[in-house]
């Protein structure tokens, strides 16, 4: 089926099988590299993308939901983005092979809560599964980004 | 306290450059494995045993199907040895009939199309006749008649100082515990894989995601009977490893090029799936230690008496050396005259264990650690006035035998520790808030323990290590090695440790990608050895270079980037080479004797106490750590920030380890809850911040005195995170994971023992 999607801001029309599944779409047919695979299940939240608004696991996503929908992958992230900058800052990506989603999870989470708590941040980001850094650069990454604190 | 404590906050303020391998991981640019674009290229897939050992009676490829557009690669096709070069070559790269555990590749498979794949995987059968008797439990395979390799052990250690005979004879407090660890799996998020692909000049290049180029290359050398000038083999950017990718890519790296010599020069792309990757690939080995420790009424320890036993699964692999570390560390750092520890690498049908942080190490200091808490209970002491009594000084003899140097800061960091946890305040107020009808219970406990940096005893030696500097034209300097990134910053460290011996910006300072076509063999990157060990070499490689640059090229003493970039132009120029080699020298003092386990084992130890403060739900029994406190003396932190996350990050799969990741194992041996749905790492909603405590005394082997901090953060948080439930419950937990059903049978258990 032909599905017409918005993807970081540019129309995209895509020509494969309802069933087929966003991720898919998304590093293959069109390239976009930065949503990886960590479990192909929703639990890792490597895959995350935005669509309309909203973090979801891409790899559980069928295209044939999508007509219509925005997305947003870590290519898609404005550059002045201020997670960028402080994921760098604080040293938050390790492995570096979460970050993507995280960045877009966080990213989800700022836009609801400009100033979260870090009960707020612990629970925005627990869709999310970091096997490196254990959490903490991250969590310190986010605060930097909301309260706009340059680091050290 | 002599050096003031540097927390957290604190310690970010001081000099952390940027990570060099940031922003492209941020921006989500970075080409992991399965990133790499390739034409044309073909998956694979796995055949596999389905028994836990046994025979191939029969493989057979369904003659009705169309194989042509298939590339089909049995043991037939191995042009060299059919075997992965470890330590020994007794695992099969395919097994040709005779096998030892499910999960065993039998063929390969590959095809444009992964669907094809799909369907062509059910027209392959195989008919095994099954090991009458599997074994997977460790004393039951030190017990059993038909066995697997003779008596089941790959390697048995002894650990032998004093008299422990005589010395329990004169115990007056003496206990006895037997405690049990269970696997763990790494779970580095980016699954295992490889791409094989011939050059145009008929080179083999491998690439993909592994923690040591020059295993794999050894490995592809001997299966492929190819000359080394002939295979390549080159890392990507590697999504977390842990040890996890440490033997095993040589495994797939094997395959893939296996199917690359029958494709016909098409390219072949072999990834594991999450659940492939959870059923075959190494994780920590299972352990069972018996631990008797005896000591006077003051609470001195007389003697220490531990048999540790770890499953190596059904292949040596790298069991001879873990088990060896996991001895090594088994005493702990502490003062005791009699000592025996034996160690055991038992072998069962599990597929094979593997290299997992730590490194046997978490194994034998959870069982010492869990075993000193009974000790301090059995003497009415608190369990951290026994350490204080019992840990080692400067001057005493430590347990392999070696006198312990300056260099020791184990009493130290133990009041540190204390001290930022506020461990006194906190132990009372838990017994008012347990004492009063709360819904749950508090408990706090600790852990004291020290980790060696580096390979054991003689094994720098062995590896001979080497690097090299090359400075370019442009006055670029490239750091050549084939240390590996992986996440743990390494990349960053080693070019900071050489500008700042070569007295340049970061910027002018890169690391050569790690491609064994152009880097030299600096050895694995394991056993938190990168930083300390090749981050040294890459300091006296800088030495050489300035000392040759200001000979040959009359570079002065003190330069700006401008001038030496200029003095390379010049000499460049004449044509005098920029490269510069530095090889490992072992320090002087370094005498290993591995036969008896006395001397040095370590260049360095790092020194820690980490407390953990947990809460558990009186109805459900779920645990939750309230707080935790990691201090350690690790000599010298590079790079601040890099090894507060390196201890945040092995706190947290420690905490994992304790309480919530627990491997089960289906009727084969395998692993069965093979989904991150069914086997739990922590994620935010179970870890808050954590407090890092650093000390840094810089007397370590590494640059400005650093030591090697991977492995150590893994060591401590199972241990305390046990001493505090114990303390909570007033249960005795002997195993880990303490998940609820565990605490609950152990409850249920003790109250039944109390009604008698
Ligand atoms: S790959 Fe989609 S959640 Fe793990
Ligand atoms: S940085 Fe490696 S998994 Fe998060």
């Amino acid at each position: 089926m032909s599905v017409k999607m918005q993807i970081n801001g540019q129309e995209v029309q895509v020509q494969a099988p309802p069933a087929s599944r966003l991720l898919d779409v998304l590093r293959g047919e069109l390239g976009l590299k930065g949503a990886k695979e960590g479990c192909g299940e929703g639990e890792c939240g490597a895959c995350a993308v935005l669509v309309n608004g909203q973090v979801v696991n891409s790899c559980l996503i069928p295209l044939g939901q999508m007509d219509g929908a925005k997305i947003v992958t870590i290519e898609g992230v404005p550059g002045d983005s201020p997670l960028l900058q402080s994921f760098h800052d604080c040293a938050a990506a390790q492995c570096g092979i979460c970050t993507p989603g995280m960045i877009l999870a966080a990213t989800a989470l700022l836009a609801e809560h400009p100033q979260p708590t870090m009960d707020e941040i612990r629970w925005g980001l627990s869709g999310n599964l970091c096997r490196c850094t254990g959490y903490g650069r991250i969590y310190e990454a986010v605060t930097q980004a909301s309260t706009g604190d340059a680091h050290g | 306290m002599a050096k003031l404590l540097e927390v957290a906050s604190e310690m970010e303020k001081k000099n952390s450059p940027k990570r060099v391998d940031g922003l492209s991981k941020i921006y989500g640019k970075a080409l992991y494995v399965d990133d790499i674009p390739l034409n044309g290229v073909l998956h694979a897939s796995t055949i596999r045993s389905s028994c836990a050992g046994g025979v191939v009676e029969e493989l057979t490829f369904d003659p009705t199907f169309d194989w042509t557009p298939f590339v089909v690669v049995t043991a037939q096709d191995i042009p060299g040895l059919n075997a992965i070069k470890m330590l020994e070559n007794d695992q099969p790269v395919l097994v040709d009939r005779v096998f030892r555990h499910a999960g065993e590749p039998l063929a390969l498979l590959a095809h444009s199309d992964r669907g094809m794949l799909e369907t062509a995987l059910c027209h392959v059968h195989v008919r095994e006749t099954p090991l009458a008797h599997p074994v997977f439990e460790i004393d039951e395979a030190l017990h059993a008649e038909g066995t697997i390799i003779p008596d089941n052990v790959y390697t048995d250690y002894l650990l032998n100082k004093g008299d422990v005979e005589q010395a329990q004879k004169n115990a007056e407090c003496f206990i006895e515990e037997r405690l049990m660890t269970s696997s763990q799996e790494q779970l580095y998020i980016e699954p295992q894989g490889m791409i094989a692909v011939f050059q145009e000049d008929g080179v083999l290049r491998i690439e993909g995601s592994m923690q040591c180029p020059y295993y794999v290359l050894d490995a592809l050398e001997q299966c492929t009977g190819l000359d080394k000038d002939k295979l390549r083999v080159v890392q990507s950017t590697t999504g977390g490893a842990f040890g996890g990718k440490e033997d095993y890519p040589s495994m797939i790296a094997c395959h893939a090029a296996l199917l690359a010599l029958k494709a016909g020069g098409l390219p072949v792309k072999l990834i594991y799936e999450r659940g492939e990757d959870l059923r075959v690939t190494p994780k920590r080995h299972p352990s069972r230690s018996l631990v008797r420790l005896g000591a006077n009424r003051e609470g001195e320890l007389q003697f220490i008496d531990m048999d540790f036993a770890i499953d190596g699964g059904a292949y040596r692999t790298l069991s001879p050396v873990v088990l060896s570390r996991g001895v090594i560390h088994a005493p702990g750092p502490y003062r005791c005259a009699n000592i025996r520890v034996r160690g055991r690498a038992v072998a069962t049908n599990h597929p094979p264990f593997g290299a997992f942080r730590g490194f046997g190490a978490p194994q034998s200091i959870f069982a010492l650690e869990v075993a000193m808490d009974r000790l301090a209970a059995k003497l009415n002491m608190d369990p951290a006035e026994l350490r204080r009594k019992n840990l080692l000084h400067r001057g005493d003899v430590s347990p392999t035998g070696d006198l312990v140097g300056e260099d020791c800061f184990a009493q130290e960091i133990l009041e540190a520790a204390l001290i930022a946890s506020h461990y006194e305040e906190r132990r009372d107020a838990f017994r008012h808030w347990n004492a009063a009808q709360h819904n749950t219970l508090r408990g706090i406990g600790l852990a004291t323990f020290a980790h060696g940096a580096g390979f054991t005893g003689n094994g720098e030696l062995y590896l001979a290590s080497r690097v090299f500097l090359q400075a370019h034209a442009d006055g670029q300097v490239e750091i050549l090695c084939s240390n590996t990134e992986m996440g743990q910053g390494a990349a960053t460290t080693l070019v900071q440790i050489a500008a700042d011996a070569l007295q340049l910006p970061m910027e002018q300072v890169h690391l050569a990608q790690t491609d064994t076509a152009r880097v030299p063999n600096s050895g694995p990157t394991v056993a938190s050895r990168t930083c300390m060990v090749v981050g040294d070499l890459i300091e006296k490689a800088a030495q050489c270079l300035l000392q040759k640059l200001r000979a040959e090229g009359g570079l002065s003493q003190t330069f700006t980037s401008a001038e030496f970039s200029a003095v390379c132009f010049r000499m460049q120029e004449s044509g005098k080479d920029l490269l510069v080699t530095a090889s490992y020298q072992p320090p002087v003092d370094m005498l290993w004797d591995e036969k008896s386990f006395t001397g040095r084992a370590y260049s360095s130890y790092a020194w820690a106490a980490y407390i953990a403060e947990v809460e558990v739900d009186k109805l459900t029994l779920e645990t939750r750590v309230l707080n935790f406190t990691a201090a350690q003396e690790i000599g010298h932190a590079v790079h601040p920030q890099i090894v507060q996350g390196q201890i945040e990050g092995g706190v947290v799969q420690g905490i994992g380890y304790a309480l919530y990741e627990n491997v089960l194992w289906n009727q084969f041996g395998v692993m069965a809850n093979d989904r991150l749905t069914n086997y739990i790492i922590p994620t935010t909603a179970d870890i808050g911040p954590l407090q890092v405590v650093l000390m840094e005394k810089g007397l370590g082997a590494g640059p400005k005195g650093a030591k090697g901090v991977g492995e150590l953060p893994m060591d401590g948080p199972a241990p305390a995170i046990v001493n505090a439930i114990q303390q909570a419950l007033k249960i005795d937990v002997a195993q880990i994971p303490a998940m609820p059903e565990l605490l609950l049978d152990l409850s249920r258990a003790q109250r039944g023992s109390q009604c008698q």
